[in-house]
C-alpha cells in the first residue's frame, strides 16, 4: 500500500485529484498479479483521469516497482494512450483508407480550420480536442468522423461546422 | 443452470424456447446491430419498433431481434422479417409503425422500403435474390445477422457448441488435427498458413502449460470483417478457441482485442459471461475433464500488434515490438509456453469444419486455397459491405456483380487489396480467381481481406503516400530499415507529389523500397513498399506525369530504363 503521504510526494504541485490516485490505487491492489498487466493498468488510469500525464505514469511505475522509463516507453509506443489532456469532447476523423478515398483528408483539413487546432491538440476553451484515427469499421458510410461516441457518416466539408455547433450550445 | 453432458446441450437445442426462435407463427423483425447501422439509428428503430408493438398489442405475434452485421452496410439500417425472408434496406426510425401496421397486422409487404436494382430498378423482396447475396456463401459469416449476439441459446439452437461438444467427448487431439489438416483451412490473417498444421506443432511441444490466442487485433485500415464477426456471432469464436484449447493442450485462451472496438469487447464479454454460467466454459466442460477459459487483453493501437510476436508482446504488457522467429509462438510464445495464435475468420470456420467434415470444406473453393474468404468491400462502389466468398471467385465478379460497379458512373481503375502490406490490381487481372496464391502472382496478397476500389478520380501516387504514411507512423521502431527507410520513402513521395521530384529521386525510391523489403525484421517492414512498388508498376505514368526533371522532361535516359525494368513485387 502506498501511503497518503506517498501519493502526495509524486503528485507535486499538479491538480491532479487525490481521490483519483486513490481509485487507481485501489485497482492495482485488486488484481491478481501485476505481471503483464501494465497495458491493462494503463487503460485504467487513463479512464480515470482521461489522459497519462508523467505523474500519474510515475505513480505506476512506483505502484509495479519498475523504472518510469518502462512505463513511458509503453505510453508513448501506443497511439490509445494519451499523455496530454482532451477536450470536452473529442472529435476524432477516419483516416482509414475507404474515408481516405471518399475525400476524409479535405474533411479533417476543414476541421482543423473550423477548430483553429491541429491533430492531438485541444481548443483554447477546452471544449473539442481532435484525433486522426484508423478506421472506425463504419466504411459504408465513408468518410466518417466521431464526436465521442456518436458516428456521423457520408459528413461533407459543409456539414461540418453544424455538426461542431451542435456541441458548442450544449 | 449448468449443461453438464452433450445429452443436455441436444436437449436443450431441442427444447429450450428462445424468442420463439424456430416458431413459424411468430414474426421475427431482425434489425441490424453493427456498426455502420447503429450508425444510422438503428438502435433508435428498434426502440419505436417495440414501442408500436406495445401499442398494438401484438407482442405474442412479432419479436424484435437486434443482430449482428448483415453486411451490407450501404444500405443500412437494414431490417429483414422472418419467417417471410423479406428484407428491408434504409429504414428509419419512423417507419416503425408502416413497418408493423401494414406487414404485420396486414401482411402486405411495403414496397418502398425494398432494395431497388440501381440498372433496372426493380424492387427485390427477398435476401437471397439480391444480387449483392447471390454470389455470396456466408460460412464464418453464418450467424451475423440471423442470431441475436448476446443469446447464447439462440447460437446453441443454430448448431452452436455441438462441435465442441462432439470433439471433446469423442475425438482425439490428433483426430481433430487430421480434420483441420485434410479440410485445408488456412490463417485469414493474410499469411495463409495451414491451421491444422499450426494446431500440430503447438500440440507437440512438450510441457503442460500453452496457450491459445484470438489475434482480434484489426489495425488494416478499411477491414472490418473480425469486428463484424465478433459483434454478430462472439460465439462462434468462443466454441472455436475451446476446440483449439483442447486440441493443442491449452486450459487458457486469451483474445487480444483492439480497444477501439467498445461494441465488439462488450458483445464477447457478455458471451464469455453466458458461457460460463452454462458450464460451457470453466471446470469439467459438458461433464468431461476438459478445463477451459478466456480472457481478453486490449490492445492499445499499434498496427504492428497484429503480427504474432508483436501480439504477445503486447499481451505481456510491453511495448509491441515483433522479435525474430525463430522461435516461433509455437514453440516459444506468451512467457515463453508454446502459444498458438489464431485469426478470428479462421476460428470461425472451425465449428463448421467439426460438424461437416473435412471434405464437405475442401470441395469449396481452389485446389490451393479451401473455403471462403470474408472481404470488406470499400471505396468507391456501390454496394459497400462485408461480403464472403467462396475462394476462386474472380475479382470481376465481387466487384461488378456483388459489389454492384462503380459509384455515380465513374470508371474503375484498381482495387487495393490486402491493406498497406498487399498492391493494386487493374483491370487487366479482374478475371484472376481470388486465392492465396494468385493473388501473390499478381502483385498483390489476401491479407486480411481489405478490398478497396478506386476509380479515375483517384491518383495512385496519393493512394501510395496514404499507405507509406500508415506504414511509417505504425512501424514500431525496432529495426532501422523500416523505422528509417519508410520515413525516407514517404519524404520522396511527398517531393513527388509536389512536383519537386527528379528522375533520381524515383531511383531512389525504388532502390530504397527493395531494401526496406528485403531487411525489415517482420512482416509490417518487409511488405511496406508493396503499394510503392505496385503502383509503380501499374501507374508509372502517373508518377511520371509529377517528375520534374531539366535533363529528362519526358521521364527518358538511363533513370527511365533502369527504372522500367525489373519493377516486380
Amino acid at each position: 500500500m502506498t501511503s497518503t503521504r506517498e501519493i502526495s510526494a509524486i503528485k507535486s504541485d499538479h491538480d491532479l485529484p487525490e481521490e483519483s490516485f486513490k481509485e487507481l490505487e485501489k485497482y492495482i491492489d485488486s488484481i491478481k498479479t501485476t505481471k503483464g498487466a501494465l497495458i491493462e493498468i494503463l487503460h485504467k488510469a487513463q479512464e480515470i483521469f482521461g489522459y497519462l500525464p508523467r505523474d500519474v505514469q510515475l505513480f505506476v511505475a512506483r505502484k509495479l516497482g519498475i523504472p518510469g522509463a518502462e512505463v513511458f516507453g509503453v505510453v508513448s509506443f501506443y497511439s490509445y494512450f494519451t499523455m496530454k489532456p482532451m477536450g470536452k469532447h473529442t472529435i476524432s476523423v477516419c483516416m482509414g483508407t475507404a474515408c481516405f478515398v471518399r475525400g476524409s483528408d479535405r474533411i479533417i483539413k476543414k476541421m482543423k480550420d473550423t477548430l483553429g487546432i491541429e491533430s492531438n491538440e485541444i481548443t483554447e476553451d477546452g471544449l473539442f480536442s481532435l484525433k486522426d484515427v484508423r478506421c472506425v469499421g463504419a466504411c459504408g458510410l465513408a468518410p466518417v468522423i466521431l464526436v465521442d461516441d456518436k458516428v456521423y457518416g457520408r459528413v461533407k466539408e459543409e456539414d461540418i461546422e453544424e455538426i461542431i455547433n451542435n456541441y458548442r450550445e450544449k | 443452470m449448468r449443461i453438464d453432458s452433450l445429452e443436455k446441450l441436444e436437449r436443450i437445442k431441442e427444447t429450450h424456447k428462445v424468442e420463439d426462435f424456430n416458431d413459424p407463427t411468430v414474426k421475427k423483425i431482425l434489425v441490424c446491430g453493427g456498426t455502420g447501422c447503429l450508425a444510422n439509428d438503428s438502435e433508435k428503430l428498434i426502440e419505436f419498433l417495440n414501442h408500436v408493438i406495445k401499442a398494438r398489442k401484438c407482442s405474442e405475434k412479432v419479436k424484435v431481434v437486434k443482430t449482428g452485421c448483415f453486411g451490407f452496410c450501404e444500405q443500412g439500417p437494414i431490417v429483414k422479417i422472418e419467417p417471410d425472408h423479406v428484407f428491408y434496406v434504409k429504414v428509419v426510425p419512423k417507419d416503425a409503425r408502416t413497418i408493423i401496421d401494414e406487414h404485420i397486422l396486414q401482411g402486405n409487404i411495403v414496397q418502398r422500403l425494398l432494395y431497388k436494382e440501381p440498372i433496372n430498378n426493380r424492387k427485390i423482396e427477398k435476401q437471397e435474390d439480391m444480387p449483392f447475396y447471390k454470389k455470396q456463401m456466408r460460412l464464418a459469416l453464418r450467424n451475423c445477422g440471423l442470431i441475436n449476439p448476446e443469446e447464447i441459446y439462440e447460437y446453441i439452437k443454430n448448431d452452436g457448441y455441438s462441435a465442441l461438444g462432439k470433439v471433446i467427448t469423442q475425438m482425439s487431439q490428433d483426430t481433430i488435427i487430421d480434420i483441420i489438416t485434410k479440410s485445408g483451412l488456412r490463417g485469414r490473417g493474410g499469411g495463409g498458413f495451414p491451421t491444422g498444421r499450426k494446431w500440430e506443432i503447438t500440440k507437440k511441444q512438450p510441457g503442460k502449460t500453452k496457450f491459445i490466442i484470438c489475434n482480434a487485433d484489426e489495425g488494416d485500415p478499411g477491414a472490418f470483417m473480425d469486428r463484424s464477426i465478433l459483434e454478430g456471432d462472439p460465439h462462434s469464436v468462443i466454441e472455436a478457441m475451446a476446440i483449439g484449447g483442447y486440441t493443442i493442450g491449452a486450459n487458457k485462451g486469451i483474445v487480444y482485442i483492439r480497444a477501439e472496438y467498445p461494441m465488439a469487447i462488450s458483445r464477447l464479454n457478455t458471451a464469455l459471461f453466458q458461457a460460463r454460467e452454462l458450464g460451457l466454459l470453466g471446470q469439467n466442460i459438458l461433464g468431461t475433464t476438459f478445463n477451459f477459459d478466456i480472457e481478453l487483453k486490449l490492445g492499445a493501437g499499434a498496427f504492428v500488434c497484429g503480427e504474432e510476436t508483436a501480439l504477445i508482446n503486447s499481451c505481456e504488457g510491453k511495448r509491441g515490438e515483433p522479435n525474430y522467429k525463430p522461435p516461433y509462438p509455437a514453440e516459444e510464445g506468451y512467457w515463453a509456453y508454446p502459444t498458438c495464435v489464431n485469426n478470428v475468420e479462421t476460428l470461425a470456420n472451425i465449428p463448421l469444419i467439426i460438424l461437416k467434415g473435412s471434405s464437405w470444406f475442401s470441395s469449396i473453393g481452389t485446389e490451393k486455397s479451401k473455403g471462403t474468404k470474408v472481404f470488406a468491400l470499400a471505396g468507391k462502389i456501390n454496394n459497400v459491405g462485408l461480403v464472403e466468398v467462396p475462394m476462386g471467385t474472380t475479382l470481376r465478379e465481387i466487384i461488378c456483380d456483388i459489389g454492384g460497379g462503380i459509384q455515380d458512373g465513374h470508371l474503375f481503375k484498381a482495387v487495393q487489396t490486402g491493406g498497406p502490406s498487399g498492391g493494386v490490381i487493374t483491370e487487366k487481372d479482374l478475371d484472376t480467381p481470388i486465392d492465396y496464391d494468385n493473388l501473390l502472382g499478381v502483385g498483390s496478397m489476401m491479407g486480411s481481406g481489405g478490398m478497396i476500389v478506386l476509380d479515375d478520380r483517384d491518383n495512385m501516387v496519393n493512394v501510395a503516400k496514404f499507405y507509406l504514411e500508415f506504414t511509417m507512423d505504425e512501424s514500431c521502431g525496432r529495426c532501422t530499415p523500416c523505422r528509417i527507410g519508410t520515413k525516407r520513402m514517404y519524404e520522396l513521395l511527398v517531393k513527388i507529389t509536389k512536383r519537386k521530384a527528379s528522375m533520381a529521386d524515383m531511383d531512389a525510391l525504388k532502390q530504397l523500397a527493395y531494401m526496406v523489403k528485403n531487411s525489415s525484421l517482420c512482416g509490417l517492414g518487409q511488405t511496406a513498399p508493396n503499394p510503392v512498388l505496385s503502383t509503380m508498376k501499374y501507374f508509372w505514368n502517373e508518377y511520371m506525369e509529377l517528375i520534374k526533371d531539366v535533363d529528362h522532361p519526358q521521364g527518358e535516359g538511363k533513370y527511365k530504363a533502369k527504372n522500367r525494368e525489373r519493377i516486380e513485387v
